[in-house]
Parts: C-alpha cells; sequence; structure tokens
C-alpha cells in the first residue's frame, strides 16, 4: 500500500475511533436505552451478521437495493438515449422527470401501498421511482459531454450504430455511470429503508420497526450499522470498478 | 481517354446560418476542382477562409448545399457508408481515444471495418513501428508527446489501407523540427503506398514542401491560385502564393 493511500486509511480510521469515543463517553453520562455502550452495539452488529436467520433480512435488504438500481439504471438509460436522440423526446420527458424529482420518498411510499398489493412490487417500484430521474439526468450529461471532435473522427471510419455505441458511446458515458451508481446508492439506501419501515414484513426497515418497538437502541444501531456496512462495502467495489476502468487517466502526483 | 478524376468539386457551395440567427454566411463559392488518383494536393489559405468546410464536405461529414462534389464517382454524404475503409482522416489534433492504448487507437478503424483481428493486431503494430513507435504500443495518449500522439493518429489513418488520405492541418500543433520530420515521413509513406492525398495547411512552406499540387483559397473559399509545382517550380510558386495572400515575404525553406 503507497504512503498516500496509508495515511488516507489511518485517518478515516481516526475519524470512526472519535466517532465511537464520543458515544462511548455519551453512554457513561445517559442511560444505556439512549445510548448503549459501544461494546453493546458492537457484539449486536457480529450477531446479526453471524446468524442466519437475521443476516437474511440484510441480504433482503441489499437484494431490494440492487434490482430498484438496476431498474432504475435500465430505464434510465433508455430515457437518456431517447432524449439525446430527440428534442421532442427531451421537451416531453425532460418536465416529467423534474416532476417527479420533487416527489418525496414518503409519498411514492404512500402510493405504493394504495396502488399495489405485493410487497417485493412495492418496494421495487418505490425504489425506481426515486432514484429514475437521477440515473437519467446523470447518464445524459455523461451523454452530451462526448467530444464533439472524437465523435468526427470515428464517424470518419463509417461505423454502424451499435459499433458507434460499443466504441464510443460506452467508453465515454462510463464515467457517468459509475458516479450515479454511487451517488444513487446512498439515496437508495436511505429509501429502501423508509419503504420497509412502512410496508414490509422483512428486511432491515422492518427489523428497525422491530427494535423501535421494543424500545431497544443498541438493536436499531446494530441494524442502522448493517446498512452503512454494506453502502461502504458497495462503494468500495465501485471504487475498485472505477479505478480499473479508468485507469487510462492520468493522476498528477500534486494534489488539488 | 483521361481517367476519371479521385476527388471532383463541380460549383461546390457551402452556406451556413449565422449562430445569432442573423442571415447565413458563405463558407465556400462556387469552387470547383479535379485531383487526380496518386496526386497529393496541398490547400493553402489564410484562418477562415473555407479549407475545413471543403475537407468536411470531402469526408462526407457535411453536405453541399449547392453544386456536385464526387469522391470516386460517389457522393460522399449521401453515400456514406461507400466510403467504408476508403477514406483515412489525419485531423488538426491527434484525437486518440483517451481510454485506448496507442495500439488500441490504431485498431479502432479496423474493428470498426471488421478486420480479421490477428491481421488488424499485425498491421496496426506493423504501423507503429513504421512510424518509429515500436514499444509504446500499450502506452495511453496521455503518456505520449504530441509528436507522438500525431503518429499514432497517422498510423490510424493509414492502417485501414484507404484510397485517400484527408489531412487537416495535421502537423500544426507540433514544434516545428518534429513538424518537419513527420512531414517527410508523411509523404514518404503517401508515395510508397501509392495514395492520393489533401493536405490543408495555412502554412506556404509547409504547402510546397509536401504538395505536387498547391490550390490557394480565397474567403469564401474558392481557388485563388493553383501551382503544379514540377511546372511553376518552387520558387516562383512561394512568391506568386505569397502575392495572392497579400502576406509578409518569409524565404522559402
Amino acid at each position: 500500500m503507497s504512503d498516500s493511500r496509508t495515511m488516507r486509511v489511518v485517518q478515516a480510521a481516526a475519524s470512526m475511533i472519535v466517532l465511537a469515543a464520543i458515544w462511548q463517553v455519551l453512554s457513561m453520562v445517559f442511560p444505556p436505552f439512549l445510548f448503549p455502550p459501544v461494546p453493546d452495539i458492537i457484539k449486536r452488529t457480529i450477531e446479526v451478521l453471524i446468524t442466519g436467520s437475521l443476516l437474511v433480512d440484510v441480504l433482503l435488504t441489499a437484494a431490494r437495493i440492487f434490482a430498484g438500481l438496476l431498474g432504475a439504471f435500465l430505464l434510465g438509460g433508455l430515457l437518456a438515449l431517447a432524449i439525446g436522440q430527440s428534442r421532442t423526446v427531451e421537451n416531453f420527458v425532460t418536465p416529467v422527470l423534474t416532476f417527479f424529482q420533487g416527489i418525496p420518498a414518503l409519498s411514492w411510499v404512500v402510493f405504493a401501498i394504495i396502488w399495489f398489493h405485493g410487497i417485493e412490487f412495492r418496494v421495487f417500484f418505490i425504489m425506481v421511482m426515486t432514484t429514475l430521474p437521477a440515473f437519467t439526468f446523470q447518464i445524459l450529461d455523461a451523454l452530451r459531454s462526448m467530444s464533439k471532435d472524437l465523435f468526427e473522427m470515428t464517424m470518419s471510419f463509417r461505423p454502424s450504430r451499435a459499433k458507434l455505441f460499443r466504441y464510443l458511446i460506452v467508453p465515454t458515458i462510463v464515467p457517468g455511470i459509475l458516479t450515479a451508481w454511487k451517488v444513487n446508492l446512498g439515496n437508495a439506501a436511505r429509501v429502501v429503508v423508509v419503504a420497509e419501515l412502512v410496508g414490509a414484513t422483512g428486511g432491515v426497515g422492518y427489523q428497525l420497526l422491530r427494535q423501535q418497538q421494543l424500545f431497544d437502541m443498541a438493536g436499531a444501531m446494530a441494524w442502522t450499522l448493517q446498512l452503512v456496512l454494506f453502502v461502504l462495502v458497495v462503494q468500495q467495489t465501485i471504487n475498485a470498478i472505477e479505478a480499473w476502468a479508468l485507469r487510462y487517466r492520468a493522476v498528477s502526483e500534486r494534489a488539488v | 481517354m483521361a481517367a476519371e478524376p479521385i476527388i471532383a468539386f463541380d460549383d461546390v457551395s457551402k452556406v451556413f446560418p449565422r449562430a445569432d440567427g442573423r442571415g447565413d454566411f458563405t463558407a465556400v463559392d462556387k469552387l470547383s476542382f479535379d485531383i487526380d488518383k496518386g496526386e497529393i494536393v496541398a490547400v493553402l489559405g489564410k484562418t477562415g477562409c473555407g479549407k475545413s468546410t471543403m475537407f468536411n464536405i470531402v469526408a462526407g461529414l457535411i453536405e453541399p448545399t449547392s453544386g456536385q462534389a464526387r469522391v470516386i464517382g460517389h457522393d460522399p454524404f449521401r453515400d456514406f457508408d461507400f466510403f467504408r475503409g476508403k477514406i483515412g482522416i489525419v485531423f488538426q489534433g491527434d484525437r486518440l481515444m483517451p481510454w485506448r492504448s496507442a495500439l488500441d487507437n490504431v485498431l479502432l478503424g479496423l474493428q470498426i471495418l471488421d478486420r480479421n483481428p490477428k491481421q488488424a493486431e499485425e498491421a496496426a503494430r506493423a504501423w507503429l513501428t513504421r512510424l518509429g513507435l515500436s514499444g509504446h504500443e500499450h502506452d495511453y495518449p496521455h503518456a505520449l508527446s504530441g509528436g507522438m500522439r500525431q503518429r499514432v493518429s497517422i498510423a490510424r489513418a493509414f492502417a485501414v489501407d484507404p484510397e485517400i488520405l484527408l489531412c487537416d492541418e495535421p502537423f500544426s500543433s507540433l514544434d516545428e523540427m518534429t513538424a518537419r520530420d513527420l512531414r517527410a515521413e508523411f509523404v514518404r509513406l503517401v508515395r510508397q503506398n501509392n495514395k492520393t492525398a489533401v493536405f490543408i495547411t495555412h502554412q506556404i512552406n509547409e504547402a510546397i514542401e509536401i504538395g505536387d499540387r498547391v490550390l490557394v483559397f480565397h474567403h469564401p473559399a474558392r481557388i485563388a491560385y493553383e501551382a503544379r509545382l514540377a511546372e511553376t517550380g518552387r520558387e516562383q510558386a512561394h512568391s506568386e502564393i505569397m502575392r495572392v495572400l497579400g502576406t509578409e515575404p518569409t524565404p522559402l525553406s
């Protein structure tokens, strides 16, 4: 590991240790049902991870996040391509997406409960509707940032549409797609909990609701940490994919 | 009977609407010329005279407003697909794809043309070697100097074995020594491989150094002077071109 990377890891770990220390001090001042000690939270977190029946809830939430994001990504990608090719489609679709952006996630939860029966479809619908505008606009931005020079150069070889897409458009929009996934992952993790809290019988949101009913703060923290850990792991995976996919970029030795 | 010219412009005009919506401007005005197979023609003119518009018409990237442009007997804009692999272009900037290595950049045209992958790679490697880039096949563009990057773009144009090479001021952003080396290399490769080349430039010395024939454009693009260098001689062509363009006298290099 390079020195700068080691330093980054040490600094990140230090900030977490400081946060845990502050919590531990608060746990000494306040009763445990408000601020349970850090070791208790860690114990409960590990318990969730090693208990099969509890881990299923974490995996269920993860699957819902992935399904929702994938659905929004595919639909958003198609919409972005259509908008990019037609001014009429842009004029028609953009106001609708902007309107959707203004609708709070909780409203989509209410709509889904009223409109649909199946829990999984409800959650999928909520996830897609809340992340679709961001995916569409981010992919569209990536498309529009495509270099005119590279487009003309590629067109000089007279490619088919499929080859133009493969050799120019896809590599051009990959950085934008990766950013979109990173941004939407955090949003999706927040929204899925709300959706599960209201309308599901399993998953991290459902478990959080149970901890609230039991007034179990350590449990609530343990389930919250499951989601945070999940987001961190996926973020790191996307970062690794990004580092590989964008390895061609020149890196300055001096930081901004 | 004389062979049909490989590029023929007959009264070609191109008019663009102004960006502010107030009328039009004429970039090319009733331009007529022929270029024969195997010729290297340098097109010379001041910045903004319509050289690049003419270039884009030949490349089939834009359509003339009036008149007829024919390239290898076809309309380059309407018969767009006919020209797959028949025209190679070296642009003003290198226009390398930053996510592709030098080798992959040279391979681009061959991949688009569905050439056999093994033979395509051999051809791409051979062109990189011929242009002095052996050992840099796997370097990304950001790791190459300006001259090396432009060599890669020349290799990319030659690799598809086109009948016609179009060059739009390809060496204008390079230092004079690198540009001189690349010019000599370019002319050698065009002649060795029996290509037809249209070379756009705004430098008189470059036009005379490269072309068998020099076409001087006025604005909007139409021919103000034409010199076949084998007949006119370089010295006389040089002084005539300076007179036509109204430039300060500079020595012929």
